[in-house]
């Protein structure tokens, strides 16, 4: 079957719908973040990301999914090195405990949140119950970052999961053996070779924490913008195609450098969901 | 005590999960109109769920685009695996390396990306642009799956077969096809979740005068989420649950023979 290389027209139908649907569709953008209303080319729309509330919006979401992808590494990856060391057979059971959730509209999920934090919302309630100082965070960036932390942790948690599951327990037996303590273990031998996993989790939760506009929208009040909340209103509401396309080439400068790092850091392709 | 710390920290991090949900639980047996008050047990956003036609069209909806899309990219996928598993190494890199796009851009990106295409070219906003769209995130999700599978696949079987004298095609569905199956599957359900939870790229490539629960979700957010959503979302939540557990209760044996490859 390896041999018969007969069948390769199979490929055909995807690779003209991934030309239509894929390839095309990223040229428009380009097209449009390159010209200005008549056609003319331009690099204005570019430009404009050095206007005081673009570059304000952009340097936030910066800062904002940084700190929520930090946060998601460092709450993901005892969680994965405990549920590895249940050595489950049925591995498919924890991915879908991650999965499940999704089953829940993700705007509803992000929504409820909302009736969390609030003032007098549940979390609150229980503060008040224990006497404790009540926590105001509902519409700051404090609340969007526990958004980001919360959609895209699952994306986090999967692969630093698969790849601890795949060590090879005799590694670390063996650097057990040659006298290496547990936290030399650790940093020497099991966190060198689960990078790739959580490579792969930083793209899976930065990109979309960097380009989200919903979490902010349900999150942070209609008063704090991310640079996905200004491309987002320019093509819904402003009917500025071209300058949001050429703020979308901006971010998309960010996402490759991203794509860029875990290539290179995964070049195996090792670390991923499944 | 170093036991009892890992139960903790795994409770305290399944609790952060899934308080959101409980809490959208919760609420559609909430008797008061608002979220912000406990108004007493009800049903009835249940019974008037059903009488709530926009809400049922954009089920429908939601359903419909989710099931034909998970089916086109699942049968897509699948040809297109049967083919890059006997492609040269460069052409395959390159037809991986779009793949990879829809995945790992950002769905903004993939969404506006899509508007300007359907607009350039003249389509009509509505259901069909939904669709294409959402074949088009969905297939590389499939050949996630379907890929590895093939990866394992002894080649000396298919050869065996048409040396028996089987047709290609007979000897595809009885010989490869049952052992690449579970990722066949596992790519349909995959694709399936991915088209229900959308939100992004519905929300640029749909248009006016048509909605799936996303949509409807973000456009009833500033004037107040009706109840009976609440309870749309807890049917299908527990629905699912329910799916889950009989069918990784029950199979037990057979999964784990799939699971240790």
């Amino acid at each position: 079957m390896l041999k018969n290389k007969k069948n390769g027209w199979l490929a055909i139908p995807y690779t003209i719908w991934a030309i239509i649907f894929i390839l095309i569709p990223l040229v428009m953008i380009f097209y449009y973040g390159l010209v200005n209303r008549n056609g003319d080319f331009t690099l204005e729309n570019i430009a404009a990301i050095t206007e005081p509330e673009h570059i304000k919006a952009l340097g936030l979401s910066m800062l904002l999914s940084l700190i929520a992808t930090l946060i998601c590494i460092i709450l993901a990856y005892p969680l994965a090195m405990i549920l590895s060391k249940l050595g489950l057979k049925q591995n498919s059971f924890i991915v879908l405990i991650f999965i499940l959730p999704m089953w829940m509209n993700f705007l509803l999920r992000t929504l409820a949140w909302q009736t969390l934090l609030e003032k007098t919302g549940v979390i609150n309630q229980l503060l008040a119950m224990l006497h404790l100082p009540a926590l105001n965070i509902i519409n700051t960036p404090y609340a969007i970052v526990l958004g980001m932390v919360y959609n895209f942790l699952p994306f986090m948690v999967l692969p630093i999961y698969n790849s601890l599951i795949r060590l090879d327990q005799d590694v670390i037996n063996a650097a057990k053996d040659l006298g290496a303590n547990n936290l030399h273990t650790f940093t020497r031998v099991i966190f060198p070779l689960s990078l790739p996993g959580v490579i792969s989790g930083v793209t899976m939760v930065f990109i979309p924490a960097l380009t989200t506009f919903v979490i902010s929208n349900l999150l942070g009040g209609s008063k704090i913008l991310l640079i996905g909340n200004v491309i987002e209103e320019e093509f819904t509401q402003a009917g500025n195609w071209n300058l949001g396309s050429g703020l979308s080439l901006v971010m998309m400068i960010f996402i490759l450098i991203s794509m860029v790092i875990s290539a290179i850091a995964d070049k195996d392709g090792e670390g991923g969901m499944l | 005590m170093k036991r009892f710390l890992e139960r903790f920290y795994v409770a305290v991090i399944f609790i952060f999960l899934y308080a959101p949900i409980v809490t959208l639980i919760v609420l559609s047996f909430n008797n008061s109109r608002t979220r912000a008050k406990w108004g007493g047990f009800t049903f009835k956003w249940y019974s008037s769920l059903l009488q709530n036609h926009t809400i049922m069209d954009a089920l429908y909806n939601t359903l419909l685009i989710a099931l034909i899309s998970a089916l086109a990219a699942t049968i897509i996928g699948t040809i297109t695996c049967i083919a890059l598993n006997r492609m040269q190494s460069k052409t395959k890199a390159v037809l991986l390396g779009i793949t990879n796009i829809p995945m790992l851009n950002a769905d903004i990106v993939t969404g506006i990306s899509l508007m300007l295409l359907f607009i350039s070219f003249g389509f009509r906003f509505g259901f069909n642009t939904i669709l294409l769209a959402h074949i088009t995130f969905n297939i590389p999700y499939v050949i996630l799956n379907v890929m590895p599978k093939f990866k394992q696949l002894n080649p000396n079987t298919f050869e065996a077969a048409l040396d028996l004298g089987a047709s290609p095609v007979y000897a595809f569905f009885k010989v490869v096809f049952p052992d690449i199956l579970p990722g066949i599957l596992s790519g349909f359900l995959m694709a399936f979740t991915m088209s229900l939870d959308d939100f992004i790229i519905t929300h640029f490539t749909k248009g006016a005068g048509i909605d799936t629960i996303s949509t409807k979700v973000y456009t009833e957010v500033k004037k107040g989420i009706k109840p009976e959503m609440y309870a749309l979302s807890t049917i299908i939540f527990i629905t699912v649950f329910v799916l889950l557990l009989i069918i990784n209760a029950a199979p037990v044996k057979k999964k784990k023979q799939g699971e240790l490859q």
